[in-house]
């Protein structure tokens, strides 16, 4: 099993139902497609950043992954065994290796409980016969490995900042020694200043510790930052795939572009000297998506080709894939 | 700067010093009440209601059953509230002592609105959370019968029940007990459907905690702020349902009473005028369901301030 990587989703899809407004009850409601065939590989200690807008169904796949939301189609194999095959209570035993944390800090913690509590929840829930004294201790010691003062222990949530917050987030994330760690949009609720500290946090946790993560965000630069590796999400496809590096500096497709090019620049006069291309419309309605590639009513290279079938995934260099054959061959010569 | 040697030790000390206890939100609510004078004074009464239905009978030498056989006869004179007879409050028109009365009719008044509000308060938390959590088909199931329910013309069934079975104290809880429920099941799943598109509702989902104990730990506690309110504004009702009954002949049975059967004898024997028979039950009726609904009122505001 020790070839098998950590995780590995294939071709998963989440459709939600969702009931027309004023229906009768035999009405069939109405399917919309939130996650379309994503497939993506996760070796151990790896980081991978899912990116997109709001919508893109980055959320959505994290959910399916630690099975808050059933997945509907395709595989998740986790070191090669499906997941999605597992009984109630297997799964419930393998939710102790995938822990997540959320986006909104203060929400994520219940108002009603000590800090203590909510960091040994996971503690207690999977080995129940835990002594006390030792669950304590184990409280004690994480807080102050992310960064809390361990007499914290009786308070209660509100009476913490949102960094705070969204460190007993981490700390009760860490606590059943995970091996993989989901980040919704861990930082979009922090001030800029705390999310550099958590986000530092996080990477050198994850060095310490060899979990891998899986950094979800809509901020590219955040992720860039943290990531080894990019997939790129737009209305519940794969747009493109690449390392960290090898993505912001050689995008090949139309959407990850354009996404790169909102990234600012921190110097004045290279920000202002730049020419970008900016998306025009909205996110097409997911329950009605347009046919072909799910891009191309906002794609500046659309042509009439693109209506027809779902692009395939391209191989553009090594490790690079991106779902767009318009722009394919000259991401190839470009990486090359 | 201040750079004393002693408080730069108690900066260090304070840092690594013994675990600090936190403010709940229980606690932050209890100081809110507490800041509340008309809800103090209202539990201020409820405690003095409480103790007079608890040690009222310690006081007189009457039994609520026992007849003055020298009062017998001439009510209006002799059956006047005073000390020397140690008819505290008086008698009724067969001469029983009205303050052994009264006693023994706020026992059973309170006793039917605490249980009322106590079945409801168990059964509609645990029945509406279960619903609202479990949502889907389950919810509309367990609500459909709720609505089934509530559609029985409760007050109805529970005179045909009394009338059929014959009065007793016991069917008079079952019959409230069986509907006091229903609204606070809607409140409860109400309640518990915003609860559980929380995030920490989620998380305790996604770290792989059963259902049962998600809903006792997670979405019981927030909904319980809520639940109590209403609980407190729901025995007052409870009390003038019973009194309700009670007063149309219904209620419990004799020697035993209630306020309502005690407030229905004394209006039936105001023309020959003795009042107290009819003021006295009324009195604590009255101040109590005030009570109620001022630590209601109270409660409310401190549970819930984002509402005001």
């Amino acid at each position: 099993m020790t070839d098998a990587p950590l995780l590995q989703v294939e071709d998963l899809q989440v459709t939600f139902d969702v009931r027309p407004r004023g229906a009768w009850p035999w009405t069939p409601s109405l399917k919309l497609h939130a996650v379309g065939g994503v497939s993506f590989t996760l070796e151990k200690g790896e980081t991978l950043g899912i990116v997109g807008e709001s919508g893109s169904g980055k959320s959505t796949v994290a959910r399916a992954i630690v099975n808050t939301i059933p997945a509907s189609g395709g595989r998740i194999l986790w070191k090669g065994q499906e997941l999605l095959k597992m009984g109630t209570s297997e799964r419930r035993r393998h939710r102790q290796a995938v822990q997540m944390v959320f986006q909104d800090p203060l929400a994520a913690l219940n108002p009603r409980m000590k800090v203590g509590e909510i960091i040994a929840e996971p503690l207690i829930t999977h080995h129940p016969e835990t002594p006390k004294a030792e669950v304590k201790a184990r409280v004690g010691e994480l807080m102050e490995r992310v960064g809390l003062l361990a007499n914290q222990i009786n308070r209660y949530p509100h009476e913490f900042s949102g960094g705070q917050c969204q460190r007993i987030g981490i700390a009760r994330a860490l606590i059943l020694n995970p091996e993989l760690v989901i980040c919704d949009e861990p930082v979009s609720a922090l001030d800029v200043s705390v999310q550099a500290q958590v986000i530092n946090l996080l990477s050198e946790l994850q060095r310490d510790l060899g979990i891998s993560l899986v950094f979800i965000a809509h901020d590219l630069s955040v992720v860039k930052h943290i990531s080894d590796r990019i997939l790129v999400m737009y209305l519940g496809r794969v747009m493109e795939t690449a390392g960290a590096d090898e993505l912001i500096d050689h995008p090949v497709h139309p959407y990850t572009r354009s996404l790169v090019s909102a990234v600012p620049i921190p110097d004045p006069v290279v920000e202002l000297a730049r020419v970008r291309p900016v998306l025009e419309g909205d996110l097409p309605s997911p329950l009605n998506p347009p046919s072909g590639c799910v891009f191309r009513t906002r794609c500046p290279l659309a042509q009439p080709s693109c209506a027809e079938g779902l692009p395939p995934m391209l191989q553009v260099g090594p490790g690079h894939a991106s779902a767009c054959p318009i722009t394919a061959e000259e991401g190839v010569a470009a990486t090359a | 700067m201040l750079t004393s040697r002693t408080a730069a030790r108690s900066l260090e000390t304070a840092e690594i010093g013994p675990a600090i206890e936190g403010r709940s939100l229980w606690a932050d609510a209890r100081i809110r009440f507490f800041r509340n004078k008309a809800a103090v004074a209202g539990l201020i009464v409820l405690i003095f209601v409480a103790l007079f239905a608890l040690f009222g009978s310690h006081l007189t030498p009457w039994s609520n059953e026992e007849v003055d056989w020298s009062v017998l006869g001439n009510v209006e004179e002799a059956g006047r509230p005073s000390i020397a007879t140690r008819h505290f409050f008086g008698t009724d028109a067969l001469g029983r002592d009205l303050f052994a009365r009264t006693v023994q009719g706020t026992q059973i008044s309170l006793m039917v609105g605490l249980i009322g509000a106590m079945i409801a308060v168990v059964v509609g938390t645990i029945y509406g959370a279960t619903a609202g959590y479990y949502g889907d088909r389950v919810d509309n199931i367990m609500m459909r019968i709720v609505d089934v329910l509530m559609s029985v013309p409760y007050m109805f069934v529970l005179i045909l029940l009394l009338v059929v079975f014959g009065r007793s104290v016991l069917l008079l809880f079952v019959g409230i007990g069986l509907i006091s429920w229903l609204d606070m099941a809607r409140i409860a799943r109400g309640q518990t459907l915003s609860i559980k598109n929380k995030e920490f509702v989620e998380a305790a989902h996604a770290i792989g905690v059963r259902p049962a104990t998600i809903i006792r730990r997670h979405i019981v506690p927030n909904l319980l702020g809520v639940v109590i309110v209403y609980a407190t504004l729901l025995v007052p009702n409870m009390i003038i349902y019973e009194s309700f009954i009670s007063f149309l002949g219904l209620g419990v049975q004799e020697p035993l009473t209630s306020w309502g059967a005690l407030i229905s004898d004394g209006a039936s024997q105001m023309q020959y005028g003795t009042l107290w028979m009819l003021g006295f039950p009324l009195f604590f009726f009255v101040i109590t369901l005030f009570a109620f609904f001022f630590v209601g009122d109270g409660l409310r505001d401190a549970l819930d301030p984002k509402d005001r």
